[in-house]
This record gives C-alpha cells, structure tokens and sequence, in this order.
C-alpha cells in the first residue's frame, strides 16, 4: 500500500474543532497520484513506489526519456514526480491511482515540504541569538559578538554559528492531525502549519505508530 | 481558491441572527464541565466586530456588580449555541470602547425607532 500522497498547498485559514477551540488549518490539494514505477531490491537496490501528482495542467516540454518512463505505466506524462519507501508494495500495480480516503480523520502524518526562503539572515533570526539593547546608548544591536579567541587558535572553529543564508531547504512537519479528507475535491486539511509558500508541493506520509 | 471556499463555508456559522455594534445581547455559550455540558448567559452590549471571514470576533461589555467586564467571543464558534437580542441602539461609531470611561446614566445607549 502507498502510504502517502503528494500534495499542493493551497493555504491557511482557521477553524473549530469538537470542543470549540479554534484550531489552524491548512488547506491541501492531496492527490491524486499515480504510480509510476515500482522500485525494487533486486533491480534498483530498495524498494519504493515513485508516484506522480496529477494535476490539470500537462507537461509542456515532453523530452523522449520522459516519455519512455511514463509510458511503462500507461499514464500521461506528470510534472511532480517523487517516491515513497515502501517495503511491501502487496498488489500495487504500475498506473493504479491513489485518493486522499488513505488518510482518516483524526490520523496523524509527516508532512515534508521545502520551507520558504528568508535570504541572507543574520543571526538573531537564523539561530536565535539574543542581541543587545536597542536604545539606553546601546551601541551593540543585532551583531554576532566574538567569533572566537586571538592568537589560539587564531582561526574560526568549524560549527561556529553566524549569518547566512536561511530557508529553502527540506523541513518535515511531524503529526499533524488529519482533520478532514475529501476524495471528492482531492482536499485534505490539516490541523497546523505546513513548511512552504502556497503554491508549494508538500509530501504528505502517514506517521508511523510508535 | 475553490478549495479554500469550500473548507471555510463549512466552518462558517449561518445560523447567527446578524446583530450591529450598539445592539444589547444575550450571548448563549455552552460550557463543557468533564461530560456535562450546560449553557451559560453573557448579557450585555456589543461595543465592537472586527475581522472578516472565520476569523471575525465580537466584543461584548457589561457591567457586572459596579466593574466592568467584557468578553470577546469569535464570531463562528461551535461553543456560540445562540446570540440573542435584547435590543437595538443607534450608535455613530463602529467600536464604542468610550464607553469603557463612563458609567452609570453617562454609559446608556439611545434605542433605535
């Protein structure tokens, strides 16, 4: 069984749930993929499904290699492709699709997205780092401090936190709670945050019971 | 931006009979003690409404024993069983936080014709 979907996230807005607490929820369109190919010990060296996510709009630019790939599976070419480990595929087959009714209400799943990027941040955003005092003749606002002793070791140790660039990079947000999954309009919503700008693709994969 | 329409109409209350800043309420809100649950008054005037969509609040003031005592509730919460109203004023301000420095006969509101 897939264990996952790939999704697009649509947005955030607010909600309330049994108890009448609001909760923030995050609109997804989840799904559907299609499985493109089935990965396994012998040939690929693990095992994993790579799914496409079918959206309205085509490839436009369809390269021969492409089309080769897809055409194992009998499926139209997709634009996001990604894969999810899976250690027993069970009766999977290439070109099966996948709805958002494999997740339930009040499930939980990690959701892994590439976080929005910030640019060049110093390090009171980048590492929480305390800063000094704005006003009262501070003379020490947002910079970094000492980087380290003079003449020993006379170089920056390796590790050392300053400023850089910060976002754009792989992020899972772990259990979130499913709070409502319609396969009719592919919709999913999740209690809480999602890493990424609308707009985003997301992997959605169920959090595995501890 | 269907998608986002159709997960906030669902969360949006359509049962709340519209009231107006100035209007004078009873606010029925259910309270959740362990697995009972019961149903408590806040009686007195709206001074304010603020925020579109779900995320829309109300402000409700009343006077209770000489001190003042507000309590904001959002607009589409399922723990809101009803809001009723006393009566209707005419105000001339969207938020009559004014009324926080007065009391007594200065703190009444003109009814509405």
């Amino acid at each position: 069984m897939l264990e996952g979907l790939i999704g697009k996230k649509i947005g955030i807005t607010q909600g309330f749930d049994e108890q009448g607490n609001a909760v923030p929820l995050t609109v997804i369109q989840a799904g559907p993929c299609t499985v493109i190919q089935i990965k396994s010990t012998d040939k690929d060296g693990y095992r994993a499904l790579q799914v496409g996510f079918v959206e309205g709009r085509t490839v436009k630019t369809q390269s021969k290699a492409q089309l080769g790939h897809f055409k194992k599976s009998g499926s139209p070419l997709t634009p996001v492709l990604r894969e999810f480990r899976c250690d027993d595929p069970g009766e999977v087959k290439e070109g099966d699709q996948f709805f958002v009714d494999i997740f339930k209400v009040g499930e939980k799943v990690h959701v892994t997205g590439t976080s929005k990027g910030k640019g060049f941040a110093g390090v009171v955003k980048r590492h929480h780092f305390r800063g000094g005092g704005a006003s009262h003749g501070s003379m020490f606002h947002r910079a970094p401090g000492s980087i380290g002793a003079s003449s020993y070791p006379s170089r920056v140790v390796r590790g050392l936190r300053m400023g850089g660039h910060m976002g754009h990079e792989r992020v899972t947000t772990r259990n979130l709670v499913v709070f409502q999954a319609d396969k009719d309009h592919n919709l999913l919503v999740l209690s809480g945050a999602v890493p990424g700008p609308n707009g985003g693709y997301i992997l959605i994969q169920k959090a595995k019971k501890s | 931006m269907s998608l986002m329409q159709l997960v906030e109409d669902k969360q949006k209350r359509t049962d709340i009979e519209p009231f107006g800043v100035g209007d004078t309420v009873k606010v029925h809100v259910i309270i959740k003690e362990g697995d009972k649950e019961r149903v408590q008054i806040f009686q007195g005037d709206v001074i304010a409404k603020r925020g579109r969509g779900l995320d829309a609040t109300f402000t409700v003031r009343k006077i209770s024993f000489g001190i003042g005592v507000e309590k904001i509730f959002p607009l589409h919460s399922k723990s809101i069983k009803k809001v009723e109203i006393v009566r209707s004023t005419k105000v001339r301000r969207a938020k009559l936080y004014y009324l926080r420095k007065l009391k007594g006969k200065a703190a009444r509101l003109r009814e509405d014709k």
